[in-house]
């Protein structure tokens, strides 16, 4: 099936989107296991 | 259809997958699983209380996921439904599944490593009734399932409490037990009042299959109830008076709702009044409750 531009568009847009929030996610993530790590290790 | 090779070929908007989580009764979730936390007796650190909230709703949102995933095709046919990520098809069906189990694989393993393993047990045991007891098993096959489903609302608070004491005590489980019967006269009362096809795709629906009388006797039997088990924490002493005297004023006015509600059919074209306030009510209602949980605790310092 042939993309048409605009839907390439929508597409990257889409990827893009989901790159950013993915790697939003696993910044908080080592955030979290950062701090629990410290929490742990002091407790 | 052009809608599901669409979906095939523009990979998911990331709010798509958000929505899958049910982000509205994440909310009611969250401050509820806080409560139960803020309630317990015991310390814990707030980066792993912070943890411990974190992983019920990543929980709640992976169950949620895995309901949209189950139940797409009955979402389909239902106005209220119809426009969530799954029936619209801007979402692979199994990517929501997998959504749905990595987001609860993930919620029970680090509340296990983090928090502790006997709260990631409740959670686990949450996750596997409400996706599979209640959405596969029970929800299409029982007008009893608002009674059933309402039981995977009531974890919350007991994994929060759980997460810090690590054993399960009478006060975890009697706010387990307040939404439990919280449930039935909440739901039913949106259930008489909002236009709903459930009849449609098959959900037997207690108003639709038992008529409304009878749905509108059984809320008012729940409401009673409601008032014994709210005032039950305070009995046992696990709670002083600041909760036990707001419970007996809101579980009051809950019953006195309701009793409107028990006694009255609807006609043509009637405008619902006294179901729609005893709705807006039972939300308020429960976050008070559980707000007045935390006040009591915090300032008489008992349990």
């Amino acid at each position: 099936m042939a993309l048409t531009p605009d839907d390439e568009e929508r597409l990257k847009q889409s990827r893009k989107g989901r790159n950013v929030a993915l790697a939003l996610v696993l910044f908080a993530l080592v955030v979290l296991f950062y701090a629990i790590t410290i929490v742990k290790v002091s407790g | 259809m052009n809608t599901v090779s669409t979906a095939n070929a523009i990979p998911a908007d990331w709010r798509d997958f958000f929505a899958l989580t049910k982000p509205r009764v994440m909310s009611l979730v969250v401050f509820t699983g806080l409560c139960g936390l803020l309630a317990a007796p015991g310390h814990l650190h707030p980066v792993l209380g912070f943890t411990a909230v974190l992983c019920i709703a990543l929980g709640a949102g992976g169950a949620g996921a895995l309901n949209q995933w189950w139940e797409a095709d009955i979402d389909a046919g239902m106005k209220r439904t119809a426009r969530r990520p799954l029936p619209q098809g801007r979402l692979r069906p199994t990517d929501a599944r997998d959504f749905g189990i990595a987001l609860s694989a993930a919620s029970v393993g680090i509340m296990g490593l983090a928090v502790h393993w006997l709260a990631a047990a409740i959670l686990a045991g949450s996750i596997l009734y409400y996706a599979v007891i209640y959405t596969i098993w029970l929800k299409p096959r029982t007008p009893q399932n608002i009674v059933i489903g309402g039981a995977a609302g009531a974890f919350p608070p007991l994994i929060g409490w759980v997460a810090v004491t690590g054993d399960i005590t009478l006060m975890p489980v009697l706010l387990f037990a307040i939404i439990f019967v919280w449930t039935p006269p909440h739901f039913w009362a949106l259930a008489l009042f909002v236009q709903s096809d459930y009849a449609k795709v098959g959900i037997p629906m207690m108003p639709v299959v038992a008529g409304e009388a009878a749905t509108r006797r059984q809320m008012l039997a729940y409401s009673v109830i409601l008032l014994v088990v709210s005032l039950a924490p305070w009995w046992v002493g696990g709670t002083g008076a600041i909760y036990g005297i707001s419970a007996l004023l809101l579980s009051g006015l809950f019953l006195l709702l309701t009793v409107p509600v028990a006694f009255r059919r609807s006609g043509e074209g009637d405008s619902m009044r006294p179901e729609k306030r005893l709705f807006g009510y039972s939300v308020l209602y429960l976050f008070a409750l559980f707000a007045v949980l935390v006040a009591d605790r915090l300032i008489l310092g008992q349990g």
